[in-house]
């Protein structure tokens, strides 16, 4: 992964001198709250409901296990002992002193991490695929790409005071495990006549106007790309509305003139950026892309195996299965074991690893949170059988992306240890959710206890497996962090009248199939919306054909047959 | 032209002498060719200056309200059409946004409060490098790994 | 009744007016009535306090209950962590705020 050089190390090391410094001048009344907001906000640092909450950025959710474990001290120094992953594939902390930010900032700064632009209306830490590097459908690692947009980005002079927030997404696979077309720019990298280039879809996103983002460019070179995405920007920041919060994004202005005249706009700009030479050479994505290369036993048997020594590797789960030691099946826990290997390993790229995915959803338990002992743990095990990476997912999960398939059993008795291994992924109890009104001072009714009641009621994981794939999404307001738009199930909470109430999506999905749900009809109280997501599954499982998840199912019968069952 | 509160200098990172006429403002000065000196609102297009930029001593940009950075643009517009007259930012201009202003082209400022001309200079000195090439001439830090 | 809730600025902990200084108890907090504007002018820029506000409450035998439960929230802890709220030794607690 991307290691600084001695630039890269100076530019986070001023960030923190200057934001001491801004600190130390607020605390001493040098500067109003309303003056320090948007600074602090630039640092990822908000005011919420119990205390400041900081928000530090993990750069396209790859980390190392040194990182993972400043990640853990910070927990347990500086807040209260855990950290909540978040869908941008960063990590907050809910109990921060201000006085203290200084002092984290210089830890997090000394394993090249920061807070950098992880709020603010400015652009924001860029996402990628959680797979990147060991996908096999990938057609390049996104992450150079990400990195390079990443350091653009940092500190932008122009681009820092944007009409409302802007996020990046970058994947390199046909299958979308980013949400690509929900940001306010999705690139997908893709090759044409052996040249690698982005296709460009900029006004996508959530919140309360969800949208997906109509494809702008279908091929940008490599060496065009900043230029071009400056070109996007630009015309962003100086026709994006600032008269209405609630239509300040890149999307609404996409939408109001039309991608043809967004598109003409920023091709007429770029024409004028691309003389300027803000775009690094070739040789700098290739610098970086250095960095990326699959660790060498790795990559010698992924050139074995494209050289023809295995002619058609097989990828499948059932084939891990059947090549995990043989002496394990008759163990007691085997079944357990390989409920796991089904549900949370996917196949990697060369045939003797296998991609592990660590659910942060145990049933009952708070979405995302992990403690520090349980940070420490997946830091150990990346570091001893993961080549030292990590992953954090948009889904709020960890992955470990290159385990040798010999280690999984290894790995899953730890992960068990750490109440980690729970072989949930993509079922219906791997719930995204935001924090809601237990932490958010937006937010308008509580999203964890929501989580927790679902998956408790689900609970048996036979169950979840009978049902497959559902992807449930809880946002606690409008402003749709917990991606419900996105949800083959969302759900929505809104104040009614000073009371908690919540609203029933269905058909949405961030993947390639992407879609924005519908509201199904008048909402539930707490316990009224667990009951009728259960009654859509029973309607999904009577009506279910051949191999259909819940959303096909529902795609192809229409929302009829829910309703009645849910308010007939 | 505003003057600088009790005597106080206004930050200006230029040689020459100021700039004594009154700014019009966009349409006056479209309407009008003889003004030296123009002032944009942040919804003005700056494009519109550019057949007329060798004759103008002075652009001011209007900041309203610091957190909008439509002004950023319309310098850094000014600049890449080959602007070489003073650029002055004026109105909610604060010293924690001096250094974009100054990367953006920006090379005088007349704030609406009063600016520590001290933590000007620190606010200034923050940052070695620059990740992205922008109008003030720094060299992007990928310029310096490549030589 | 009204009350005048905050964050300390330092450490950004919860904070309640209690008529001569702000406490972390919402039991403690005084009725503000209609002196709360003036007494968040003064405390905000004292930087006793941060981002105060006013809400509206009602007595009850245990002292104070916020209107919203947003404040409610506030006032206690997150209802899904039992252990980080002011009233960890008491389960029912998150009742308060429901």
């Amino acid at each position: 992964m991307y290691k600084y050089d001695n630039y890269d190390q100076a530019m986070v090391d001023a960030r923190v001198a200057e934001f001491r410094d801004q600190v130390k001048r607020r605390l001493a009344g040098e500067m109003t709250e309303d003056q320090f907001k948007p600074l602090r906000l630039m640092n990822g640092l908000y005011l919420q409901l119990h205390a400041y909450m900081l928000r530090v950025a993990i750069p396209y959710g790859t980390l190392d296990s040194r990182q993972m474990r400043m990640l853990a001290h910070i927990a347990r120094k500086y807040d209260r002992d855990y950290g909540h992953f978040t869908t941008r594939q960063n990590i907050q902390y809910n109990w921060i002193k201000l006085e203290e930010c200084g002092d984290l900032l210089e830890e997090l700064a000394s394993v090249e991490m920061h807070a950098i632009q992880t709020s603010g209306n400015c652009i924001r830490n860029i996402s990628s695929d959680q797979y990147a590097g060991a996908a096999a459908d990938e057609v390049t690692d996104p992450r150079p790409w990400a990195e390079l947009l990443r350091q653009w980005s940092t500190f932008h002079p122009e681009f820092s005071y944007l009409p409302r927030k802007f996020k990046i997404a970058v994947i390199a696979s046909p299958e979308d495990r980013a949400a690509m077309r929900l940001h306010d720019i999705g690139l997908e990298l893709v090759k044409k006549d052996g040249e690698l280039g982005a296709r460009v879809f900029v006004g996508g996103g959530m919140g309360r106007t969800p949208m997906i983002a109509p494809e702008i460019n279908s091929f940008v070179k490599a060496d065009d790309l900043l230029s071009y995405i400056e070109a996007c920007l630009r015309v962003y920041n100086r026709y994006g509305r600032r008269d209405n919060i609630y239509k300040a994004r890149i999307k609404i202005l996409v939408h109001e003139i039309g991608a043809d005249a967004y598109r003409a706009q920023v091709e007429e700009e770029f024409a004028h950026v691309k003389a300027l030479g803000i775009d690094p050479p070739l040789a700098e994505l290739e610098r970086i892309a250095v960095f990326f290369d699959l660790p060498e036993p790795i990559q010698s048997e992924v050139r074995h195996s494209r050289e023809g020594g295995d002619p058609s590797p097989d990828h499948s789960i059932d084939a891990i299965v059947q090549e995990i030691d043989s002496r394990l099946r008759g163990g007691d826990d085997w079944g357990a074991f390989e409920t796991w290997v089904k549900q949370n390993v996917k196949p990697h790229k060369a045939p003797g690893y296998a991609i592990v995915n660590i659910s942060l959803k145990p049933i009952g338990g708070i979405p995302g949170d992990a403690s520090s002992s349980q940070m420490e743990v997946m830091a150990d095990l990346a570091e001893k059988y993961g080549f030292d990476e990590l992953r954090v997912t948009h889904a709020q999960n960890i992955v470990l992306p290159h385990v040798a398939k010999r280690d999984l059993y290894t790995v899953w008795q730890a992960l068990s240890e750490a109440g980690l291994a729970n072989a949930n992924l993509d079922l219906i109890s791997d719930i995204i959710a935001c924090p809601g009104l237990d932490y958010c001072s937006l937010a308008n009714a509580r999203s964890i206890p929501v989580a927790q009641k679902i998956s408790k009621r689900f609970g048996n994981l036979d169950r979840q497996r009978d049902l497959g794939e559902l992807k449930l999404k809880i946002s606690g307001c409008i402003n749709a962090c917990g991606h419900h738009h996105a949800g083959h199930i969302g759900i929505l909470g809104v104040d009614r009248k000073g009371v908690e109430n919540y609203q029933l999506t269905f058909g949405g999905s961030g993947a390639q199939d992407v879609s924005i749900g519908k509201i199904i009809g008048p909402g539930f109280d707490e316990d009224g919306v667990v009951d009728a997501v259960e009654k859509a599954t029973e309607v999904y499982t009577r009506l279910r054909e051949g191999e259909e998840r819940f959303i096909d199912t529902y795609r192809r019968v229409g929302l009829e047959p829910f309703k009645e069952a849910i308010y007939g | 032209m505003v003057e600088p509160a009790q005597g106080g200098a206004w930050p200006r990172y230029r040689d020459d002498e100021v700039a004594e006429q009154p700014s019009v403002t966009l349409d006056a000065f479209l309407d009008q060719s003889n003004a030296g000196a123009v002032r944009l609102e942040p919804d003005d297009d700056a494009r519109r200056l550019i057949p007329h930029l060798g004759r103008l001593s002075l652009i001011e940009i209007a900041f309203p309200k610091y957190r909008d950075g439509r002004g950023y643009s319309s310098a850094r517009i000014l600049r890449e059409a080959g602007y070489i007259g003073e650029l002055r930012a004026q109105g909610d201009v604060l010293v924690d946004q001096i250094a974009f202003m100054r990367r953006c082209g920006f090379d005088s400022f007349a704030p609406e409060g009063s600016l520590n001309p001290e933590a000007v200079e620190r606010a200034l000195a923050v940052y070695p490098h620059a990740y992205q090439g922008a109008a003030d001439g720094a060299q992007a830090i990928w310029k310096l790994r490549h030589g | 009744m009204k009350l005048l809730t905050g964050n300390d600025l330092a450490t950004g902990a919860v904070t309640w007016w209690t008529g001569s200084g702000w406490s972390l108890h919402v039991e403690d907090a005084l009725d503000v009535g209609e002196a709360g504007e003036a007494i968040l002018h003064a405390e905000e820029g004292a930087r006793r306090v941060n981002a105060p506000y006013i809400i509206d409450a009602l007595p009850t035998p245990e002292g104070p209950r916020p209107a919203h439960i947003k404040d409610r929230v506030r006032a206690l802890g997150p209802t899904v962590r039992p252990d980080l709220t002011l009233k960890p030794a008491d389960p029912a607690a998150g009742d308060w705020v429901i």
